[in-house]
């Protein structure tokens, strides 16, 4: 075995003259060469690539300690899935496969470029790579884009999806998909004038289109092979892997495409042969094996479970083998307005300075797996970050001094009662609210705690306005996370109030300022990048003035560095490792 | 196990009792009631006493919480975040076991575990008392009227039981305490959860005793006494509560100490599964559940683990002593 691959080794030395990465693979090779990141330490492959190879062979092994939301392309709307799903399907574009800020910045996949807009933002039109093949050897067309596209929006039949392009694309009246609105004509919506141009018309001018183009639902689905919601059964491969075997629920496993071209994907190494993935593993027994090197993977990226972090922690040589990166995600406490006394803003920013923000990042699992303190609700990676801090207190700890003043403002002056909804299956917001409940009976504020079910949680409690209003939640526990990071990603979901809807279901439960919503369409039709930029800080600091959020944490996580893999970093984007670079030493 | 009138005795314990025994079993003969008798057999049972003195102990425990707690420890809810490692959300120390918290500190919030089973053994001994009493009332008199009466009344009432003994309690039970509201029955908060389970777990078990108690009013329905009662004169209701009531207290007595233990168990899953009092209220199977996230921290595990343990086999030995007390022919 080892000669063999001694001599696979020297053989991918060869085969790589020319490239920078020094070899990481081979059993005989020494740690001190070539002065890469190839030492293990905390955070060791957030910046740079640590380990780098370019060796071929072997399998990496992953593991979800839940189920795939889906492996179609067309409704899965997780960032772990979006980042693995580009091993065996390609979008119009991508984010870049590199280590640290650049990884937020697209790229073309299957276009030959980023998208050309038209019309002021009303228009954008891609050229697409012209032979690129599917697992069975059929050439991907243009219709093809158009075709996945058209399909995601069946909300019937992938109801989970994201749903960006319903809402931009302008599409004939009440279409609904091409399984049940057969035979209508699309093209007010996309167009293809030959085999390798797609053209979107949207309803409005919207400048981040790109990102749109990034989603997974443009890699192409062949209309004589789709098979609807069994799609996902068996996915055909645009990219340099195709599926051997999907056990849904269960596992699946990846092979090599034949009939993926290296010449027309630059950003793919595709290093390993096979690809195996567990579904359903029991969270702490899928950290003991990730720790004991029996798998290489957490897919779901989301960091160490409660029971491993103390052991990974408090062992340096563990510890050395973790990264630590910064999720574009708000952990945060709605404060609702309709709900009296936070009808006044002086009793609603009693809140905010009462509140013990370190209980609140405890929490959530610390500094290191919970995040870091937040008094803005957008994270510091998302560009248009603005850093202040409107209501400042020593150490996060809260104002007491400063609630109470705030209290006397609105004529509370020895407190109120109030009730704190959270999720009852999340004992992480169950702690926020148990430690919410602490810090503000500091100023009199008294909590009652309230678990509901996570799955009605926005659509019949929390998230349902007249049941807010009848219940008395003042206070609801809530996070966001961006499908991009960009300001219209992050911002538009959680401070626009005409999102919410009075039947319940919308994920801004509390802001309401009809200033807000006049920024949002301000910078929403700015076509000047950095002006928008400029104007998402402003809405953030004047959500933060209105003191309808409380910002908890800006999440973090604790990945375990997988030891046999190389070319492992953090991508930016996905706050994970790239699933595309990782080879097997 | 039955013990009639009249046959008292037959009951007197054939060992002499220690020292001044001898005396006075010849001087009292006569005089013993068929409790005392009873309680006599009982003390001698060392195992059963154990039991017995463990579970005052415990009632005692319960009812002055605050005071245990204000003394040897810190309010049940207070967050003590200064004694956490923030990066491990381990206590500092390992367990943070100390002379101000003596089983140490929970992770994450750091609030005393101490306290916590002490307020949490109210929680499980109340439920467990108050459901073990509904299922009693609701078992004994279903059971003596179906056995007394027979006919279609015990054809109903047996085939009752059976329904209750197959029902999928657990899932039911999840069921139920999902749907009902905050307030309900003039009742809110963790006065509604208590009542909740008290009534899940009470008014699903009466079966047991109901079947024992049926099955004891059978057998007693053919006895002398009660055709000496009945050839008097006596009517119906005279006869259960004046003639059959008394001779099923021992019975009843003895399942109602085992059944505590179960049901202690079944709210302790209740709780741990997440529809047992809310949080912050501390309850042991809740805090169970809470440890099951930390399973490395071993104390935050053991400490409400081993309440629930001793609490169920100082019922079980005190319940299985009364037993061998009250029916000695049961015994060997």
């Amino acid at each position: 075995m080892i000669r063999r691959n001694r001599v696979l080794a020297a053989a991918t030395a060869v085969l790589a003259l020319g490239l920078t990465g020094a070899c990481g693979g081979g059993d005989d090779s020494d740690s001190d060469s070539g002065g890469t990141s190839a030492k293990a330490e905390f955070n060791a492959a957030m910046t740079k690539v640590f380990n780098p190879s370019d060796k071929k062979g072997g399998t990496i092994k992953l593991a979800n300690s839940g189920d795939w939301d889906t492996l179609d392309p067309g409704e899965t709307y997780y960032g772990y899935s979006w980042n693995f799903l580009r091993l065996y399907g390609r979008a119009l574009l991508t984010f870049k496969v590199e280590p640290g800020k650049g990884s937020n910045d697209l790229t073309p996949d299957l276009a030959e470029g980023l998208g050309t807009p038209s019309e002021g933002g009303k228009t954008w039109t891609y050229k697409i790579k012209p032979g690129i093949k599917y697992e069975d050897g059929t050439v991907v067309k243009a219709a093809d884009v158009k075709y996945a596209v058209l399909r995601s929006v069946d909300k019937a039949t992938f109801p989970n999806g994201p749903a960006y392009f319903e809402q931009f694309l302008n599409l004939p009246k009440d279409y609904k998909g091409p399984y049940k609105s057969k035979g209508v004509n699309t093209d007010s919506a996309i167009t293809t004038p030959d085999d390798t141009t797609v053209v979107f018309h949207l309803k409005q001018a919207f400048g981040g289109f790109d990102y749109l183009a990034a989603l997974s639902q443009t890699v192409p689905v062949p209309e004589a092979k789709d098979t609807g919601a069994n799609y996902k059964q068996h996915v055909v491969s645009s990219g340099p892997y195709m599926f051997d075997t999907n056990n849904l629920g269960k596992d699946f496993s990846l092979k090599r495409n034949p009939n993926w071209d290296a010449a027309s994907d630059p950003i793919r190494k595709a290093l390993p042969d096979r690809y195996e993935v567990s579904l359903n593993v029991n969270a702490d027994d899928l950290d003991n094996r990730l720790l004991s090197g029996d798998l290489d993977i957490d897919v779901v990226g989301t960091g160490v479970q409660p029971a491993a972090l103390g052991r990974v922690v408090g062992d340096p040589a563990l510890k050395a083998n973790t990264d630590n990166p910064t999720l574009s995600r708000l952990w945060y406490t709605s404060i609702n307005g309709t709900v009296a006394p936070f009808d006044k803003i002086d009793c609603r920013k009693a809140v905010e300075y009462a509140a013990d923000k370190t209980g609140y990042q405890t929490a959530y699992g610390g500094p290191l797996a919970g995040g870091i303190l937040a008094s803005t609700l957008m994270p510091p990676q998302v560009p248009g970050y603005q850093k202040f801090d409107l209501y400042p207190s020593p150490d996060g700890k809260g104002d007491v001094e400063k609630a109470k003043a705030a209290l006397t403002a609105c004529g509370q002056p020895n407190g109120f009662a109030t009730n704190i909804a959270y999720r009852a299956e999340r004992p992480k917001e169950k702690a926020v609210a148990e430690s919410l409940q602490q810090s503000l009976a500091r100023v009199g504020i008294k909590l009652t705690l309230k678990p509901y079910p996570q799955g009605d949680y926005f659509s019949q409690y929390a998230g349902n306005p007249p049941y807010v209003k009848a219940n008395k939640i003042g206070l609801a526990t809530n996070g966001w996370g961006a499908d991009w990071n960009d300001g219209f990603g992050f911002l538009s979901q959680i401070v626009d109030s005409r999102v919410i809807r009075e039947t319940g279901g919308s994920s801004n439960t509390s802001v309401r300022d009809p200033e807000v919503d006049k920024m949002l369409d301000a910078a929403i039709s700015n076509t000047d990048a950095a002006a928008r930029e400029q104007a998402w800080g402003a809405i953030d600091k004047k959500v933060m003035e209105d003191a309808y959020i409380l910002p908890g944490i800006h999440a973090k996580s604790l990945l375990i560095r997988p030891k046999k893999l190389t070319n492992v970093f953090v991508s930016e984007a996905y706050a994970m490792y790239d699933y595309t670079a990782l080879g097997v030493a | 196990m039955v013990v009639g009138p009249g046959t008292v005795s037959d009951q007197v314990p054939l060992a002499p009792d220690p020292a001044p025994g001898g005396a006075v079993v010849t001087k009292q003969i006569e005089g013993r009631s068929l409790g005392r008798i009873a309680w006599n057999r009982l003390k001698r049972d060392k195992v059963a006493m154990a039991g017995g003195i463990v579970v005052i102990f415990l009632i005692l425990v319960a009812i002055f919480a605050p005071l245990i707690a204000g003394a040897f420890g810190s309010p049940p809810n207070d967050f003590h975040q200064d004694k956490i490692d923030p990066n491990t959300l381990a206590p500092i120390g390992g367990t943070g076991i100390s002379g101000e918290h003596l089983f140490g500190v929970e992770p994450q919030n750091g609030r005393d575990i101490f306290s916590r089973v002490v307020y949490g053994a109210r929680i499980s001994l109340l439920i467990a008392f108050l459901a073990t009493l509904l299922s009693v009332v609701i078992g004994a008199t279903l059971g003596v009227v179906a056995g007394f009466f027979g006919g279609w009344v015990d054809t109903i009432i047996s085939r009752a039981m059976d329904v209750f003994l197959a029902f999928p309690l657990l899932v039911f039970s999840i069921a139920l305490a999902g749907v009902v509201p905050d307030t309900a029955f003039g009742l809110s908060g963790d006065a509604l959860r208590i009542a909740l389970l008290i009534f899940i777990i009470g008014f699903f078990s009466w079966p047991y005793i109901g079947r024992i108690v049926r099955g004891q009013t059978l057998s007693l329905r053919e006895r002398e006494f009660v055709d000496a009662a009945r050839s008097l004169g006596a009517r119906g209701p005279r006869i259960i509560f004046k003639e059959m009531l008394p001779n099923l207290i021992a019975p009843i007595l003895i399942y109602a100490t085992l059944l505590i233990p179960t049901n202690i168990l079944f709210e302790a899953a209740l709780s741990f599964l997440g529809v047992g009092v809310r949080p912050p209220t501390a309850s042991w199977g809740g805090m169970l559940s809470d440890a099951a996230r930390f399973y490395t921290i071993w104390h935050f595990m053991f400490f409400p683990g081993m309440a629930i343990f001793i609490t169920v086999l100082a019922f079980n030995l005190f319940g299985d002593g009364l037993r061998d007390a009250l029916d000695p022919k049961g015994k060997r």
